[in-house]
């Protein structure tokens, strides 16, 4: 049975913990495609979505998971919280977890910062993305999709395109896909991929064109253009020429690829638009099931099993 | 006032003594070292013994890189409080560094720290004058008159002289004063927004590196232009594989170049940043096993002149925050003893060789009337018991702050009274 008090990365899960939210996720999901979307499961659960770092998808996907499951759900986002004001983000966490809510969800921009509240509250944690580090939620969901559409992970060919350094889903996904036992192969420019990451059990290359080959997924990632200022690119339009998915490099893929983006999406610097049109592009599939893997999360966390949800 | 310290191993380097002796201080100076029982104090009026019974007794330990945040950071530290984190380490000296607010880089902020040190501190404290003029690396300081005021040696510590030109003239006007340059050596635009080694760990942790490289190239051109311009070079906390390499080279060219380790980084590795315990934040960062190794080869062969702890105490406010965003550094000083005996038992080098590395050779590279058991020295001694065991408890430290990875460690060596000249200044409490 799911033992995990936080879901603080998809590191230390086992495949038998992946299994069981992927199969609980599926068990969710039809909830958000009823008239009344609303199931009990959670009634009187207090939900806090700690966001100190700006984000719409995930921040909303984690309210609408909760309210679907009936539990009160509070949003903070960094400008209104204290920490504006000079207080220390422990004292924020601790003043939260005073109140007795049931989960806090955090977003922040610097690496490790959930994992360092987890070590000052006894509330459970999500991390919903830090820094560099990990967005497991995410992964999950990128998980689910790709089950939902192949029917099983094993063995499966991914590789992630773009900058490899400066992505907590990157780092998330290699974990569970390592896990789930799917090869993986990190595709963008030098600049971007950090010296040591083979050591995380995955191939470097830097050629896209080659790569999408023998690829069974494809999962773009978002460039964040103030990086050309750090000498990590030439320009975007070199970027782009380089690194953007487009249908003439999607035509050496194999005809059932999939394409994934975390998102938001440049579009016309990481995937063109018409391949983000396209039938193989799952990315509004991504977003859908971002909310029943995140029901299937939070009502884990909180005690539920797999066995009991009707 | 006499005091006699018997029962003891006396390990006296500078003088090739280890052995068991007793030692006589008189009017807070040695008056005698000698076998055991050999010394009466009968006929001595106003004296006290201390039974220093399986424990070593040795010149005081000298710390040549510590930040006792005064003026400017009291919070963190005070002259007073550091000297006594000092003294509760078996320190008897130590050098401050100048990266107080204001900068020590005038000859009246010298003046008020060796002031403040005489006043409050239980301890000898030297001073070390910045090389430039508020850190800046803009304009070189006022050496001469911050060497008139008492400083031992010049750096901008935690701030690295990045322009070359201006390292190379901080060579040259030294020359004048003879006193060495300190580098902490980091090509600043390597580790912009670093906060620990660039590795798998970082990597994995998807934190910041800074790459061991910033380190390496900052050395070789600091023992370029030595080798250029003439002075004399002090390589702060050797972290890097290569820079002990490149130290060695340089030794081996007959350059004036020394340097020194901080215990945590011949102890630790980077892997002691998962779980971002912010406590394992420091400039230069932990670093990996091969380097480590480097390290302990340099202080086996000498390469590596002296130990240092770069004890840089930090509020819990500065601490308990993102990994990214805590201040560098941990408290050393009070257990750099623990820590370099774990070498001793690795038999990296024999317990005279790691006392010498805390004593004599700083002493003589800095050239400080200290580090020796000469008679008519002024009597700064350490007593410890290499033996007792004991678990580091920081909320136990003597300096103000607590910040340290070694919280909880079982260690070894324990130092059980500090003296300065002939005064005790520390005596652990019974436990």
């Amino acid at each position: 049975m799911f033992k995990s008090k936080n879901i603080l990365g998809t590191k230390d899960l086992l495949k038998d913990d992946i299994i069981t939210i992927l199969d609980t996720a599926d068990a969710f999901k039809e909830v958000s495609t009823r008239p009344i979307k609303k199931v009990p499961t959670l009634r009187g659960r207090t939900v806090i979505n700690l966001f100190f770092e700006p984000s719409t998808r995930t921040r909303t996907s984690f309210e609408i998971a909760g309210k679907r499951l009936s539990a009160d759900v509070i949003n903070i986002s960094g400008a209104t919280s204290s920490t504006v004001k000079g207080e220390n983000i422990i004292d924020t966490a601790q003043n939260l977890e005073a109140m007795n809510p049931d989960i806090i969800i955090i977003r922040h921009s610097l690496s490790g910062v959930a994992e360092m509240i987890s070590q000052f509250i006894e509330c459970p944690i999500i991390n919903a993305g830090d820094g560099y580090h990990e967005h497991p939620t995410q992964a999950l969901l990128d998980l689910y999709t790709i089950r939902e559409a192949k029917g099983s992970l094993k063995g499966l060919n991914v590789i992630i395109v773009g900058d490899i350094a400066h992505s907590r889903v990157v780092r998330s996904n290699i974990y569970a896909m390592k896990t789930m036992g799917m090869n993986i192969k990190l595709i963008g420019p030098p600049t971007m991929i950090p010296v040591e990451i083979k050591s995380m059990g995955v191939c470097v290359d830097y050629y896209l064109e080659d790569a999408v080959r023998d690829a069974d997924v494809i999962m773009m990632l978002r460039l964040q253009t103030e990086r050309q200022n750090k000498f990590l690119l030439s320009s975007l339009r070199e970027y782009s020429n380089l690194f953007c998915l487009t249908s003439k490099i999607l035509k050496k893929a194999k005809k059932d690829v999939l394409i994934f983006h975390p998102g938001p999406v440049n579009r016309g610097i990481e995937i063109s638009p018409d391949v983000m049109e396209s039938t193989r592009s799952l990315i509004l599939k991504q977003v859908t099931n971002g909310v029943a893997v995140r029901m299937a999360l939070m009502y884990l966390l909180l005690g539920g099993n797999n066995d009991s949800i009707n | 006032m006499t005091v006699l310290i018997k029962n003891g191993r006396v390990i006296d380097p500078a003088n090739n003594i280890d052995a068991p002796k007793d030692v006589l201080i008189d009017k807070g100076k040695i008056k005698a070292v000698e076998s055991p029982g050999k010394i009466s104090t009968g006929d001595l009026k106003n004296s006290s013994t201390i039974d220093a019974k399986d424990c070593v007794v040795c010149p005081g330990f000298i710390d040549m890189h510590v930040h006792f945040r005064e003026p400017g950071f009291e919070y963190k530290e005070t002259i007073e409080s550091g000297c006594q984190s000092a003294a509760a380490g078996g320190f008897t000296s130590v050098a401050v560094m100048p990266n107080t607010n204001p900068v020590n880089d005038t000859r009246s902020v010298t003046e008020l720290m060796l002031s403040l040190a005489k006043t409050k501190g239980i301890i000898n404290v030297y001073a070390i004058g910045a090389i430039t003029q508020g850190l800046a690396g803009e304009r070189l300081s006022e050496m001469a008159d911050l060497k008139d005021a008492g400083a031992i040696a010049f750096s901008d510590d935690g701030c690295p002289v990045m322009n070359n030109e201006l390292m190379r003239r901080a060579f040259e006007y030294s020359k004048m004063f003879k006193l060495p340059l300190i580098q902490h050596s980091e090509m600043l635009d390597l580790t912009e927004g670093g906060c620990m080694n660039e590795g798998t760990v970082s990597t994995e942790l998807g934190l910041k590196g800074m790459p061991v490289e910033a380190e390496d190239i900052m050395v070789y051109r600091d023992i370029a232009l030595l080798e250029k311009t003439g002075g004399r070079l002090h390589v702060a906390h050797v972290s890097s594989r290569n820079s002990v390499d490149l130290v060695r080279q340089a030794k081996a060219k007959g350059l004036p170049v020394t340097c020194e380790v901080a215990p945590h980084h011949f102890i630790l590795t980077d892997e002691a940043v998962r779980g971002y315990d912010t406590n394992t934040k420091m400039s230069p960062p932990l670093r990996t096993r091969k380097d480590v190794e480097h390290i302990k080869e340099g202080l086996r062969d000498g390469t590596i002149d002296i130990i240092a702890t770069d004890h840089a105490p930090h509020d819990i406010t500065d601490k308990q925050v993102e990994y990214q965003n805590a201040c560098f550094g941990i408290v050393g000083l009070e257990t750099a003893l623990p820590l370099t005996l774990k070498l001793v038992d690795e038999k990296i080098f024999s317990m005279s060789d790691a006392i010498k590395k805390l004593t004599s050779t700083p002493a003589d590279i800095f050239n400080l009337n200290a580090g020796n058991l000469s008679l008519g020295k002024g009597a700064d001694i350490s007593i410890f018991n290499p033996d007792f065991k004991y678990s580091i408890n920081v909320s136990k430290f003597h300096s103000k702050s607590k910040n340290s990875p070694f919280d909880g460690w079982q260690v070894k060596g324990k130092v059980l009274h500090t003296l300065v000249r002939g005064k005790i200044v520390y005596s652990a409490a019974e436990n």
